[in-house]
């Protein structure tokens, strides 16, 4: 490029995207919000021994509106679909959704009338995440995978 | 630990109560491991609750349990089963009442156990049992809007959209 030659040593050029995107990536902070067995293996996966710090998510807001990943961690009742696509509506962009485990990815083994068969019937999801319950490694390494989809992503898909 | 005599229905002070005072209104008394059932008349369901419970030497004063049963061979269909315990005697006793298939309805014994009114209405919300004399007989389990009662045996169990 050049350019960097004509700037001080302590000042380097990027990519606006990209920079944005490591930013968003850098420090994703969770919604505190669990609704089965799956929210124990997600609040294990942010203690000391799996610290989830590493990744800059150690942060679990308990509001929506400071949130921008929503870990959908259990099988989700119908009765409870409203609150949850609240949640999510409340989140400010921009944000992202995992489905922790089965039952969040499919319904899982509550093939029943009261168990949304997947929240992606109701929520956009991002990342699925199998198991049942999944360990921290497996959530971790979900989360690794929607870092690498937003350091992927474009400004237009906000625009 | 010392062994019980076996508990029979004739040797339980509640039932020989119970035939004595209601004789027309015990359909049937069974033992189940120690565990005795009073199938009783629907039409006598108050008057047996308020004497099991005010009888001084019985005290029914806990009902612990109230739930409902689905038959869907039989003509009277469903049973609404009243789990009751002394905690004066540490004795219990199980109530049933057969209810009518097609328009289920049965007394509510809110006014003698004031903690039956959620068991009710968790009855009446999975099962459809009507119970007269409620003081707030709304679902209490599913959302408001929900339809039909998934505990009875011909509720498709992925619900009605399948």
């Amino acid at each position: 490029m050049g350019i960097e030659t004509r700037l001080a040593p302590n000042i380097i050029t990027a990519n606006l995207e990209k920079l944005v995107n490591w930013a968003r990536a850098g420090s994703m902070w969770p919604l505190a919000f669990g609704l089965a067995c799956c929210a124990l293996e997600m609040i294990v996966t942010a203690t000391a021994r799996y610290d989830l710090a590493r990744f800059g998510m150690e942060v679990m807001r308990p509001s929506p509106r400071q949130a921008d990943v929503l870990i959908v961690a259990g099988r989700l009742v119908k009765k409870m679909e409203p609150a949850v696509v609240r949640l999510y509506d409340q989140m400010s962009e921009p944000k992202w959704v995992i489905a922790m485990g089965a039952c969040a990815s499919t319904g899982g083994l509550f093939d029943t009338y009261a168990v949304v068969q997947g929240v992606d019937k109701v929520l956009p999801v991002d990342i699925y995440i199998p198991g049942c319950p999944p360990r921290p490694e497996t959530l971790m390494h979900g989360i690794l995978e929607l870092h690498k989809k937003v350091k992927a992503e474009h400004f237009r898909k906000y625009a | 630990m010392t062994i019980q005599p076996a508990m029979t229905s004739e040797n339980n002070a509640a039932v020989q109560k119970l035939r004595k005072q209601f004789a027309d209104d015990i359909v049937e008394v069974s033992t189940f491991r120690n565990e005795i059932t009073a199938e009783i008349r629907a039409e006598a369901l108050i008057p047996i609750c308020r004497f099991l419970r005010d009888d001084r030497e019985l005290q029914f004063s806990f009902l612990m349990d109230l739930t409902s049963v689905d038959y869907p061979e039989r003509r009277d269909r469903f049973a609404v089963v009243y789990q009751l315990y002394s905690l004066q005697y540490n004795r219990r006793l199980r109530l049933k009442v057969r209810v009518d298939g097609d328009h289920p309805s049965v007394e509510s014994v809110t006014p003698v156990w004031k903690g039956a009114n959620w068991l009710e209405r968790e009855v009446y919300d999975l099962m459809g049992v009507q119970f007269r004399g409620h003081p707030d007989l709304r679902r209490i389990v599913l959302p408001d809007d929900w339809e039909g009662h998934p505990l009875r045996k011909d509720y498709p169990l992925r619900g009605p959209e399948g």
